[in-house]
Order: structure tokens, then C-alpha cells, then sequence
């Protein structure tokens, strides 16, 4: 079926991506991403001595900070904080420094859609140039359903307030081992599939949703690739400089 | 050895209970591997469910919903307002959720709870998107008049499952709430009856007195911890297993959210659909458990 998008992408085509690592000094690491014309800037500060008052001090911390482009901070941006710091949590190793707090303080700095899965992108990102041990990346993807049921990856704005539902999906990067296939297989299905982070807005069926989980899927693999590519060439560019 | 005495039963259940505060993880996987919790439901059982509704007397509606010892309060107030331009049709509803120190020793009134907003956002976000109430519907006169709603949630009592109680309870206080009068005064405005004493004169709603509720949204939150999926999950579940999912379905069986905030498991497929399944089942009991609280107040 021919879907008609507002900037002539298919319905599974992704925005042009873009993220450079290391751009602020001060922070212990940085890392701008953007989605077409979503620009997010995540900087990491960490691990810092002592954790907050109701964490458990076994663990590191991790403690996210969201600032809107304009406007003061509500509900909303206290939603995408905790969002932000669970699935944070969950791929970090968080018994290698414990009693440890690692502050990422996220800026929006233009909103076109896909605003939640840029921002936990460009966190991602930073959390790698800060170096803090992961178990593996985070791949935010967003997918809309509309009214006549076809589903379209990464919208704009304008179609994210038209379409009837839309899902901001997580998943773990995809894997290359060296292993044989068939043995990084949980309950039969590959560690890709699993979803980290689900949040999903108006009403679609569940059929509808089930297909935007294997859109998603599809689609973070691309992104995986892209993140893959993106790491290689920048840390064989560092190890020219040095 | 054989024979119990006072004395050695309470120190047993001393050891019982400083081993769960001790190795709270260690004593739940004990019980998973027999496919029950501590507190003897089996895995896959909500814990029990009651409402009451028209427990606010001042309210317009109001209900307190108890899922087990998470208690919420709901109630809801109605003003007559002008609709704003855009949409001289439609009615607004207000909602606001409170979590009063009364709920948690962790709250202190200079000191708010960091799920509070949370839960607030998406309460919003769920009753507006679900299309449980259709704002037309509160409109009075077009362009001229309509009802605002202010809804407020007070959480009474902390102990898991904060969104589906509140969930619940807005539900219920919705289903079931008597629109006031309203009646055209001196000045040509549209007020309240009661307030300015117009009882006697003639009502400019008399036949819309009850807001009609097309698809109800019902909520289930479970806890996924390797390969068990735990229903309704209580405030020591929660703390101990950090990975919560909610789904919402609406009593047609869509999908109104799916929202699972990160944690250390993932889920794949199989543990969603499970998830969807006691959700599923747990709208019929929940639809049971409001039409019986109805009928108790049509009877009376």
C-alpha cells in the first residue's frame, strides 16, 4: 500500500541520523543526536561519590535531569525523567561502582517528533563516551499507527499529532557474535527482540501493536548498525589524534 | 525436637520474617518455584478488589476504590464554565492526583513522592486518550455554556499497583454520578440551580443527567522476574522486582497503553501476550466488580 509521507519517505524509511560524541569539555562525556530535525544533547557526569536518600547504596545511582527547549519544567518532564532513568538503569552495570551516582542531564533542542527516543539515543551515547560499563546499547525507535491501520517509523511532528496511536519502543542493539546461532537464544527468540521500554499512546488494537514490535525490530537493527559505524570511526579517529 | 512450645514458634516466625527483610529475593524465589507468593495468591491473582461509590457527599461523583490495602479516592466536582473558541462544543475535565503524607511514611509535605507526577501523567494521558468520556458531551448550550470537570485523586494508602487503583477509582466515580441542575437566571446566564436558589424554575437540562461512558479503560499491572509473571504486584514485590509492566485495555479489547519504564528484564513476546491475557481477564472481573457497585446504588 503507498502511503503518502509529507517529506516522500516510505513508511519504514528513517529520518537522516546524526550524532557526534565528545562536543562538550567539561562534562565527562557528551554526545548530540538528531533524527532530522529533532536535536537532542545528552551530557553524562559520573560516577560521583555517594548515591541519593531512598537508593540503595549496594548499587550505582543513576539520576536524570530533563531540560525543555522553552518553558518550565511539569509533569511531563518528570514522566520522560523517570522513563529515562529506568531504562538507563537497566543497561548499566550497576555493581561496578557502587555507592555511586551518575548524573545525565538531558537538553531538548528541537522538538519534530520522536522526541523520547532521540533523547534515550543521545543519553546512550554519552554514556559510552563517559565510559561507564554497559550490558548493551539502548535503541530508541518510535512508531505510529494510523487510522486505517498501516504503521509509519520515526514521524515528524505534524504526523505524530495526526496519527491515532503511536509506540516509542526500546530494544537492546542487535548482536554479531562469533558464537554459533541458536545459542544467544532466550525462550527461542534472540536478546534483540526483547523490549527494554515500552510506552505507547492512544488507542490502537493489539494486533496493531504486536506489528509495530516487529516494525520496531526491523528498524533498531538499522540503527544498530548505524550506532555500530558511528563508535568505530570515532574511536579509530581518536586513536590518531593521540 | 518434635513437640512445638510458645516459645519456639515465635522465634521461627522472628527467623521467617528477618529472612525476608534480610533476602527479600531469595525468600520470593522460594515461593515462585511452588508458583505462589508469600501471601499465598497464586502468581497470576489480582489481590481483592472493592468499590464504593457516592463516598464523597459534597461531590458530584465520587467513588474510593481498594485494590488489597491501596485505597484511592476520587471525586469529581462540576462548574459551568464558557467553552473556549476552538471548541464551542466541548466540555473540559480537569484532572489532578494528589499523594497527601496520610499515604507513605516516604511522603512529607515539602517532600513529594517521585511517582506522584508520574502517575498523574499518565492517568491524564489514559482517561483523555482512551475516549472514555466524549467531551461533546458535557456541553450545555453551544458556545455558551458547558461543564467543567474537575476530577481530583487523593491516593489514601500506598501498597503497589498505585495506577490501577486510581485508574479504578476514576472509572467508578465517572460511571456513576447524577448531573447537577442548571437553570437560566436574572442575568442570562447559566447556573447552577441550587446554588442561587432557582430550584423552582426550569431546568435547561432536564433530560441529560447522566454522562454516558462509551469504552471503559481497565488496567492491570504485573512484575516480570525471570521467567514469572507476577499480577498486581504489592509495594514489597515492587521494590524487590524492579521490572513493571501496566497494560490498559478498554472494555473492547483495544489496546489503550503498554507501558513498561525499562528495567532488568526484557520482555519478549511471550511475556507480553501473557501479560495482555491476565489483563484481559482481569477486565471481566473488574466490569463484574462496577456493575455490581452500580446496581447496590440504582436499588437505593
Amino acid at each position: 500500500m503507498e502511503v503518502d509521507r509529507e517529506d516522500g519517505r516510505s513508511q519504514n524509511q528513517l529520518r537522516p541520523l546524526a550524532c557526534s560524541r565528545n562536543i562538550l569539555h567539561r562534562a565527562h562525556g557528551s554526545a548530540s543526536w538528531s533524527q532530522g530535525d529533532t536535536k537532542v544533547l545528552a551530557a553524562v557526569y559520573g560516577p560521583k561519590a555517594g548515591t541519593k536518600k531512598n537508593e540503595n547504596p549496594e548499587k550505582a545511582c543513576i539520576e536524570v535531569i530533563w531540560k525543555p527547549k522553552t518553558g518550565q519544567i511539569g509533569k511531563p518532564e518528570k514522566e520522560y525523567e523517570m522513563i529515562l532513568k529506568r531504562t538507563l538503569e537497566s543497561i548499566c552495570i550497576l555493581t561496578v561502582n557502587p555507592n555511586t551516582t551518575t548524573s545525565i542531564i538531558v537538553q531538548v533542542v528541537n522538538d519534530d517528533g520522536a522526541l523520547l527516543p532521540s533523547a534515550i539515543n543521545a543519553a546512550c551515547m554519552a554514556l559510552v563516551d563517559a565510559g561507564i560499563p554497559m550490558k548493551h546499547l539502548a535503541v530508541a525507535i518510535c512508531c505510529c499507527v494510523a487510522k486505517s491501520g498501516y504503521v509509519i517509523l520515526d514521524p515528524t511532528k505534524l504526523e505524530e499529532q495526526k496519527m491515532k496511536a503511536f509506540a516509542y519502543l526500546v530494544f537492546p542493539n542487535s548482536v554479531r557474535s562469533v558464537l554459533p546461532e541458536g545459542s544467544l537464544r532466550v525462550e527461542g527468540e534472540p536478546i534483540e527482540n526483547g523490549i527494554i521500554t515500552s510506552v505507547t499512546h492512544g488507542i490502537m488494537s493489539v494486533a496493531d501493536y504486536f506489528y509495530c514490535l516487529e516494525r520496531g525490530r526491523a528498524a533498531s537493527v538499522k540503527l544498530s548498525d548505524f550506532l555500530r559505524r558511528n563508535l568505530q570511526q570515532q574511536s579509530t579517529d581518536s586513536s590518531k589524534a593521540g | 525436637m518434635g513437640l512445638p512450645n510458645a516459645s519456639g514458634d515465635l522465634s521461627t516466625e522472628v527467623e521467617v520474617d528477618a529472612f525476608r527483610r534480610l533476602f527479600p529475593l531469595r525468600l520470593y524465589e522460594k515461593h515462585l518455584l511452588e508458583s505462589i507468593r508469600p501471601d499465598a495468591r497464586p502468581l497470576g491473582r489480582a489481590r481483592e478488589t472493592t468499590i464504593a461509590l457516592g463516598a464523597v457527599a459534597s461531590a458530584n461523583g465520587s467513588a474510593l476504590a481498594k485494590i488489597g490495602s491501596t485505597t484511592m479516592l476520587a471525586a469529581i466536582k462540576m462548574e459551568v464554565m464558557t467553552p473556549s473558541l476552538e471548541t464551542p462544543d466541548e466540555g473540559c475535565i480537569a484532572i489532578d492526583f494528589h499523594m497527601p503524607p496520610i499515604c507513605s511514611p516516604i511522603v512529607r509535605p515539602g517532600r513529594p513522592d517521585e511517582a506522584a507526577p508520574v502517575v498523574a501523567k499518565q492517568l491524564s494521558d489514559t482517561i483523555l486518550s482512551s475516549g472514555m468520556i466524549n467531551l461533546k458531551e458535557l456541553s450545555l448550550v453551544s458556545g455558551k455554556a458547558a461543564w467543567m470537570a474537575y476530577l481530583d485523586i487523593y491516593c489514601l494508602d500506598v501498597d503497589g499497583a498505585l495506577f490501577d487503583t486510581a485508574l479504578l477509582s476514576v472509572v467508578a466515580a465517572f460511571s456513576y454520578f447524577p448531573v447537577p441542575v442548571v437553570s437560566l437566571n436574572d442575568d442570562g446566564k447559566i447556573v447552577l440551580s441550587e446554588e442561587q436558589g432557582l430550584s423552582d424554575r426550569e431546568p435547561v437540562n432536564k433530560e441529560k443527567r447522566k454522562i454516558n461512558l462509551s469504552s471503559i479503560p481497565f488496567s492491570l499491572t504485573c512484575v516480570l522476574h525471570k521467567n514469572y509473571i507476577l499480577a498486581d504486584p504489592t509495594a514489597e514485590e515492587e521494590s524487590i522486582m524492579d521490572t513493571i509492566v501496566t497494560v490498559v485495555l478498554d472494555s473492547s479489547s483495544q489496546l489503550v497503553s503498554l507501558h513498561k519504564p525499562g528495567g532488568t528484564v526484557l520482555a519478549y513476546t511471550s511475556a507480553i501476550q501473557d501479560c495482555i491475557a491476565l489483563t484481559r481477564q482481569r477486565v471481566k472481573e473488574l466490569q463484574k466488580i462496577l456493575e455490581e457497585a452500580i446496581s447496590g446504588m440504582e436499588v437505593d
